[in-house]
């Protein structure tokens, strides 16, 4: 009995030095694994828009040629949406989910430490496309053919790094779904679960949907390219469209991928300091899941322009349109949680609100787009640049923000400095309008977007968004600051953190111990 | 709570299969594709007919159609390409001969792919083509010249708004295409 006293014992920390994250199967391990690696990333991609910026400061060319500048804009979107989002969300999930459904770990421990050490050696592979001849890939993450299929060396390596993270995402949807359906604790009914959890199941089953497809899509275009294939070559009987509509079949589902989750944040942060439960959790859901559904029936309104009938334009407008019915049902909700709420303003709070307003500026100039005459203008333009930086950046990364400022104190047991995180959401809110707004006047009066040079009449607001871009880079700098100082030491938190917080993670000590719920919680 | 890792392998290996069916999906895609396209006509993908059944087309006396016809070559090949006549006037259901010439300005055989592509798309599908340079590669040898004919009716069903078609080809140099193993035909 005594012996397996003992070994309980010594499973119950972690191992010590590097091999604890290498061979790790902890999910708040690789959960930290994962948010730091999207930290990293987050500063490579930004340096990469800044690049971008500082060549748009001026119109004429002044810093970096043509061709160096398209794979600036091509390896940031990959970066960030690849590298940033989509891996700090799952670090949320490997932190959260287990210890939100009083489980012990994720369900598939091992899996999910091959889940994230995919990513490093996929980014790394991206990432030395810089250092090959012909350079990086310039041809727009949407991967259009045949202008893709003009990358010199670096084309198989993207390509294989695509695969890498998607099957890296496709192993972390398997474990999100398999923890969420099988790990719960007993009274922990589907209902009952936190929107936080709703929102990742719902995403991972897009997830497991859709990254395959892009897989076959790059794989066609690595066939097309070395293996003599016809799948996009007129020549050969293929079609260049085709490869749009599959991308975007992948596409714009991955937008909803990349949003779903910071819903499920924002309807936790906003009850906490509303001190108020959720309005209309149960439309949430329904909502949620209605999104992730219209999702697969819009994808052709990102290429309106390449010739459809008028009957598809007319259905594809009006399916995009009616997106916006369960979106406006959860901003509802989301105002409807503050109305009357004793509300108080902490960091996370305020990201939370700024989510709200941004993110519905972001999807209002999205309505704009899904109009199909009015996208025959703004197509291509910085109009649409606008519009999916206003509902990633403020959006997306507001709310993983605001997770990292909600659950940081739990994560680490000490407090962040909260005027320094009240500074942070300032700059970064302000900086980051200086940096998009404008976009919208240059795109409406025609700018095209991934060219480095411009007409003169945009130099004014071409300025004012590189200063932007700029200031918000630099305001980012005070967060990793934050968050590091965090991590070494501060005031202790207490292991409910939050005095409106609500749920299961808050009943855990602050920092939970390695190992949690290994007696499931009473629900009540 | 108390399941074991039973349930987990086995909803791992399901969502596996979907992960798998949905990758198959994506080659689907492919043939369903041209299949979508040749019933809708979108993509200015053509059809076609047979002598007879062309033959067979009541002519419309009471309109007329006029067919414009371009020509224009994929940026790698050196070949003179052109229609004959610039436009013909027929009426739907006459059957009409015109001819291409190309002549190679290589001086060595190239092997050239014609893709048509019909405007408006919504003529597409009305747009038929008995005989074709396009249902065939042609092979030119060096500075070699050919007429290459175009036989073609269009449908009596044509919608009225439409007075106007217009037919395009493109020829693409198909020795820059390795293999013909994944070419799918022209219609």
């Amino acid at each position: 009995m005594s012996a397996v006293m003992v070994d309980d014992h010594h499973h119950d920390g972690p191992d010590s030095g590097i091999k604890r994250w290498i061979c790790t199967t902890n999910h708040k391990d690789i959960g930290t694994l994962y948010l730091w690696f999207a930290m990293i990333m987050f500063f490579l991609g930004g340096l990469m828009a800044l690049v971008v910026r500082a060549e748009l400061f001026q119109p004429g060319l002044q810093f970096v040629d043509p061709q160096f500048f398209n794979s600036m804009t091509t390896m940031h979107a990959l970066l960030m949406i690849f590298g940033v989002v989509m891996p700090a969300f799952t670090g949320l999930a490997n932190w959260l989910i287990p210890m939100m459904v009083g489980g012990t770990d994720m369900a598939l421990p091992r899996l999910n430490n091959w889940s994230f050490w995919l990513l490093p050696f996929a980014f790394t592979m991206l990432l030395a496309t810089l250092f090959v001849p012909g350079g990086a890939p310039a041809g727009g993450w949407t991967l259009y053919p045949p202008l893709t299929l003009q990358t010199g060396a670096a084309l198989p390596l993207l390509i294989f790094a695509i695969h890498l993270m998607g099957m890296s995402s496709i192993m972390g949807a398997i474990n999100v779904i398999a923890t969420i359906l099988n790990m719960r604790a007993p009274g922990m009914t589907l209902m009952k679960m936190p929107m936080f959890v709703w929102t990742w199941l719902i995403t991972a089953y897009l997830l497991i949907a859709v990254m395959p497809v892009l897989a076959g899509g790059v794989t066609m275009l690595l066939t097309d390219k070395y293996f003599g294939t016809s799948f996009f070559n007129a020549a050969g009987g293929g079609d260049p469209v085709m490869f749009q509509h599959i991308f975007w079949f992948f596409g714009h589902p991955e937008v909803y991928i990349l949003i779903l989750p910071s819903f499920g944040v924002i309807s936790m942060i906003l009850p906490t300091f509303a001190r108020k439960p959720l309005f209309g959790y149960n439309s949430m859901v329904y909502a949620t899941a209605s999104i992730a559904f219209l999702s697969f029936v819009v994808w052709a309104h990102h290429m309106f322009t390449v010739g459809m009938p008028l009957a598809a334009q007319l259905f594809f407008m009006l399916s995009t349109m009616l997106i916006a019915v369960p979106t406006g049902v959860k901003v509802f909700n989301w105002v409807a949680t503050m109305w009357r709420g004793s509300m108080t303003f902490e960091t996370p709070m305020l990201f939370a609100i700024g989510f709200i307003v941004l993110f519905t500026i972001g999807g209002f100039s999205g309505l704009m787009l899904a109009i199909v005459p009015a996208d025959y203008q703004y197509h291509d333009t910085y109009f649409v640049v606008a519009h999916f930086h206003y509902v990633l950046v403020p959006g997306s990364i507001f709310a993983i923000m605001a997770a990292v400022y909600y659950w940081l104190p739990k994560w680490t047991g000490h407090l962040y400095n909260e005027t320094l995180g009240k500074w942070h959401f300032w700059l970064s809110t302000i900086f980051v309008n200086l940096t998009f707004f404008p976009m919208h006047f240059t795109g409406l009066a025609g700018m095209p977007r991934r060219i480095p040079d411009y007409a003169l009449q945009f130099t004014d607001y071409n300025m004012l968004a590189s200063i932007g871009a700029f200031g918000f880079g630099l305001a980012q700098l005070l967060f990793l600051y934050i968050v590091v100082a965090t991590v070494r030491g501060g005031e202790r938190a207490t292991d409910r953190v939050w005095d409106g917080a609500d749920g299961l993670e808050w009943t855990l000590p602050s920092p939970p111990p390695y190992h949690t719920f290994t007696t499931p919680p009473q629900i009540r | 709570m108390k399941r074991g890792i039973g349930d987990n392998g086995r909803l791992a290996l399901k969502l596996a299969g979907v992960t798998v069916a949905m990758f198959a999906f994506g080659f689907a895609m492919v043939p369903l594709y041209d299949v979508f396209c040749e019933l809708t006509g979108l993509n200015g993908k053509t059809g076609r007919a047979e002598v007879a059944q062309a033959a067979a087309m009541p002519v419309d006396k009471s309109r007329t159609v006029t067919v414009e016809f371009l020509a224009s070559l994929n940026q790698s090949m050196n070949w003179g390409f052109a229609p004959a006549v610039a436009s013909a006037t027929v009426h739907p259901g006459e059957m009409r001969t015109v001819h291409y010439r190309v002549n190679n300005r290589h001086d060595r055989a190239v092997t050239g792919q014609a893709v048509p592509s019909v405007a408006p798309g919504e003529a597409a599908a009305y747009f038929r083509k008995v005989e074709c340079f396009c249902f065939t590669r042609q092979q030119l040898g060096a500075g070699e010249a050919r007429e290459m004919p175009v036989r073609f009716v269009v449908s009596p069903d044509l919608p009225a708004h439409i007075h106007t078609i217009s037919l395009s080809y493109t020829f693409f140099d198909v020795n820059r295409t390795a293999s013909a193993a994944g070419a799918r035909g022209n219609s």
